[in-house]
């Protein structure tokens, strides 16, 4: 994609000159200058923890810089809070959405700008501002339509509309497509491009770099703090970049043999959850988990992969259907709770990391523990051995290289990839039979996606049936053995990786029949 | 990515922010004396004087301290559950009838060896029986705790009431309260034990359940954070999903908490009883159950803070008998509204002066750098 103005023609829409930041000890940002022209989509890319969010949070206003300045359109701004950054023209769209989820579209809107003591007029102002950014943008969204109920997409374009209505010239994206399907994805970068060609300026923070090179004009690697590259987009490949961003060589591809499953570990026969709302989540879901295999379970998220994973690790008992795995059924009648599956030897890394993997207010070696507190190797009768809870952390830290390494450390200050180190160290060093990993990559860096994938095989090839479930169809291509694919809880086809392309899962995920479709 | 939380060193989170919004709280009261045309300075005086100054006022201060351990504990316990047990001031006052109606029945026929054992258990069981009814209901039917031990606190003053006026009432008494126990269902007093090794100290009702409380201190920490079933408690109480997950059953650790804080909270009921009436009446918890959400809150919820929380409002309790006894002009609601600024500057605005400390620390570190 070529720049839509002539670089040089105008002073660039944000100038970054030296930018310091330290937190304690660590250095976050270390005299960061980059230029970014106007009317431009321009990358950041940085592995977790390379300083990317808080450049942009200085440049937003939630942190001073210690050092350095900001110029925006050439003209140097003191940016001390988000009012200032929103004043100077910088409209943020933050991973985590800051939206109410009770109130409408318009209101989440106007939410801040409600424009004087009753709503109506500011209520009107808004809805127009709306029905002309809808015009000039493409940008539709129902105004009246409770913000709860709609899709992730459509709420994040909520957050575009916000920073526009706001007057935003500049817009942040900070990993805008994480939590997004393919399609959203397409949608965004179709919204991107459209607000670029009318003059807005997009900063695109990420670290998929197909997103980069798919959607960016120009792009500046960060490392360690610092930025040590810029490239413009058309002149680079993702290759050189993720060599950039990690500082060596990064293979794509994961190495590993070719695998026949031996006798089945797991057997699901009709399976089926009816959830608290009435509604059938797992709908007779039936396959098998062979040792020394590593099964992929593909599909569009919330099509019964999360509830599939409940059952199996005991977190949910099935409404209908039985589970026989190493040598134990498992049924409606006769569950068998996480506790009961961790000691049939089960291991279960799970979705949602944060809330269930560990307790972010415990040390690193408290979360260690987790679902194995009442191991013997440290738990007596009546006290657990503390000191050699956290020596055995310490050991794992060592044999997982979670960084920093300290036992003692509140888990919730480790960065994503170091605690996902840290729970994958927990399920898998006591050898399990059995390994559920659901998103076990899922916000990572490239260093990191690539440590866990390596276990996973280990694991695999240690004679263990792994169940992989995840969002990112090139993880499911690249280490599973045979893929299953669910839609609407079900288990809508089942076949070998070596006959797996991403567009056979794609329409066996969208429940289109590839005989129907050819 | 990586934020340190602007944090303030760990001494001046748990020790210089305390003790400045000790200081607000003082400064605020001294305002109140003021305005009522008396010497802040000097009631500050009387106060410290009354509470420390002296082994009748340390003797008090620990009979008092006493008290908010017990009730400080029983709010933390739960606390770490991820429940807020305002129910303290029933537990106690129903764990109290628990060791009065072993005492009246057995008195006479037991000895002290006998009779202290039974009172220890019955006091912890009773004010368990009354958590356990909010217990069940909140992790089963979800009704949530803070609504129903607030109103068990009423069902207790009711059933009390009831209780000493129709069953207990001593014949031929006007007053409801019951008979007096015979002397072997009474705890040793300090002054005795002091005597007995040639120390002498003037009367006052502290007792042998300061002891109680010291080993409650200890138990309650090893138990919280050196067993499993404390870790347990705790994992509940930050992540029920996370305990979900890791295979704990949350309603049954809900409930083992919250009858664990009405044990503790019951033996308020043995240090008033059979440490120091000897006989049951009326409301004799006095609101230290209350007082115990505000000891736990500025203990921050572990054991050790909460023995210096307790001895603060130990003291504040006693200073403030003595103030409203030697400065007529300020009565005994005055002292209450001094235990309330106390409770509302180190509860409700604990983190008030926060940000302004933060900020001085900032600025100190890049004076240092």
């Amino acid at each position: 994609m070529a720049l839509s103005s002539p670089e040089g023609s105008r002073p660039p829409a944000i100038e970054l000159l030296g930018i310091d930041k330290r937190f304690g000890a660590v250095q976050a940002n270390r005299a960061v200058s980059m230029r970014v022209p106007r009317g431009s989509v321009t990358g950041i890319v940085g592995e977790n923890g390379a300083g990317k969010s808080t450049l942009m949070s200085i440049l937003y206003g939630f942190y001073r810089a210690d050092a350095g300045e900001i110029r925006i359109d050439g003209r140097r701004v003191e940016i001390a809070s988000s009012q200032d950054a929103i004043a100077a023209g910088i409209g943020m769209v933050h991973q985590h959405f800051m939206l109410v989820e009770t109130f409408s579209v318009l209101e989440n809107v106007m939410l801040g700008a409600e424009g004087g003591a009753m709503l109506a007029a500011g209520a009107e102002a808004t809805r127009a501002e709306l029905a002309r950014l809808d015009r000039e943008y493409g940008l539709r969204v129902d105004p009246d339509a409770i913000v709860g109920d709609l899709p992730v997409g459509d709420q994040q374009r909520v957050e575009i509309l916000k920073a526009l209505c706001r007057g935003a010239e500049i817009l942040i994206l900070d990993e805008p497509t994480g939590v997004l399907t393919p399609q959203e994805t397409d949608q965004l970068f179709r919204i991107l491009a459209t607000l670029r060609a009318r003059g807005t300026t997009i900063l695109l923070i990420t670290h998929k770099l197909r997103e980069i090179m798919a959607a960016t004009d120009l792009v500046f690697v960060m490392r360690g703090g610092e930025v040590v590259a810029e490239r413009k987009t058309a002149e680079t490949t993702a290759e050189e970049l993720a060599e950039l961003m990690v500082g060596r060589k990064v293979r794509f591809a994961v190495e590993k043999s070719a695998r026949a499953g031996g006798e089945a570990l797991l057997v699901a026969r009709d399976l089926t959850v009816v959830d608290e709302r009435g509604v059938k989540t797992l709908d007779h879901a039936s396959f098998e988990l062979r040792a020394g295999e590593i099964v992929g379970v593909a599909g569009v998220s919330g099509n019964g992969q999360s509830e599939l994973l409940e059952v199996l690790s005991g977190i949910r008992a099935p409404t209908s259907g039985t589970l026989r795995l190493l040598g134990r059924e498992v049924d409606a009648a006769r569950p068998c709770g996480p506790d009961a599956m961790r000691a049939l030897g089960l291991a279960h890394v799970p979705e949602d990391r944060h809330r269930l993997g560990m307790v972010g207010a415990f040390a690193a070696a408290e979360s260690a523990i987790l679902g194995y507190q009442r191991d013997p190797a440290y738990c007596g009768a009546v006290a657990i051995d503390n000191a050699e809870v956290a020596r055995r952390a310490g050991l794992l830290m060592e044999r997982f290289d979670v960084r920093p390494r300290a036992p003692g450390l509140r888990s919730a200050a480790f960065s994503g990839g170091n605690q996902q180190k840290l729970i994958l160290a927990r399920e898998l060093a006591r050898e399990p039979r059995i390994v559920l990993a659901g998103q076990p990559t899922r916000g990572l860096d490239i260093g990191a996606i690539e440590f866990v994938h390596r276990r996973l095989i280990e694991r695999r090839d240690a004679g263990a049936a792994v169940l992989l479930v995840s969002a990112e169809l090139d993880e499911i291509l690249s280490l599973s053995d045979r893929i299953l694919v669910m839609f609407e809880g079900r288990i809508v086809g089942e076949l070998p990786a070596a006959e797996a392309d991403e567009r056979k899962l794609g329409l066996l995920m969208a429940n289109v029949r590839p005989e129907i479709a050819a | 990515m990586t934020t340190s939380a602007n944090g303030l060193p760990r001494w001046a989170d748990i020790g210089l922010l305390p003790l400045i919004n000790v200081t607000l709280a003082l400064g605020a009261a001294g305002l109140i004396v003021a305005a009522i045309g008396e010497n802040p300075l000097n009631a500050i005086r009387i106060m410290v004087a009354g509470a420390l100054g002296g082994p009748e006022g340390i003797g008090y201060t620990l009979y008092y301290a006493t008290n908010f351990v017990f009730a400080g504990l029983a709010v933390a316990v739960a606390f770490h559950a991820g429940l807020f047990n305002i129910g303290g001031e029933g537990q106690a006052y129903i764990g109290g009838l628990g060791v009065g109606l072993a005492m009246l029945a057995l008195d006479r026929h037991l000895p002290f060896a006998a009779l202290f054992p039974l009172g220890l258990v019955l006091s912890m069981a009773f004010g368990a029986a009354w958590a356990f009814v909010p217990a069940y209901l909140q992790a089963h039917r979800g009704s949530h705790v803070v609504i129903t031990t607030i109103m068990f606190n009423f069902l207790a003053a009711a059933l009390m009431v009831y209780l000493l006026v129709n069953v207990f009432i001593a014949p031929g008494s006007m007053t409801p309260e019951s008979r007096k126990f015979a002397d072997a269902a009474a705890l040793p007093m300090v002054h005795d034990l002091l005597a007995a090794i040639g120390i002498t100290m003037p009367f006052t009702p502290l007792n042998l359940s300061l002891g109680v409380a010291l080993l409650a201190c200890v138990a309650v920490w090893g138990f919280l954070w050196h067993t499993p079933w404390g870790y347990e408690i705790r994992v509940v109480g930050q992540s029920e999903k996370a305990a979900v997950y890791a295979g704990i059953r949350p309603k049954r650790v809900i409930v083992a908490a919250m009858c664990l804080s009405g044990a503790l909270a019951g033996l308020i009921g043995l240090n008033e009883i059979m440490g120091v009436h000897h006989r049951l009446f009326l409301n004799f918890v006095a609101g230290a159950g209350f007082t115990g959400i505000a000891v736990s809150l500025m203990g921050r919820n572990h054991p050790f803070g909460i023995v210096l929380a307790a001895l603060l409002f130990g003291a504040i309790q006693q200073g403030g008998a003595e103030l409203s006894f030697d400065v007529p002009n300020i009565t005994r609601e005055m002292v209450v509204v001094i235990q309330g600024l106390m409770i509302l500057f180190s509860g409700a605005l604990a983190y008030m002066a926060r940000p302004l400390l933060e900020g001085l620390f900032a600025l100190r570190g890049e004076a240092r750098a």
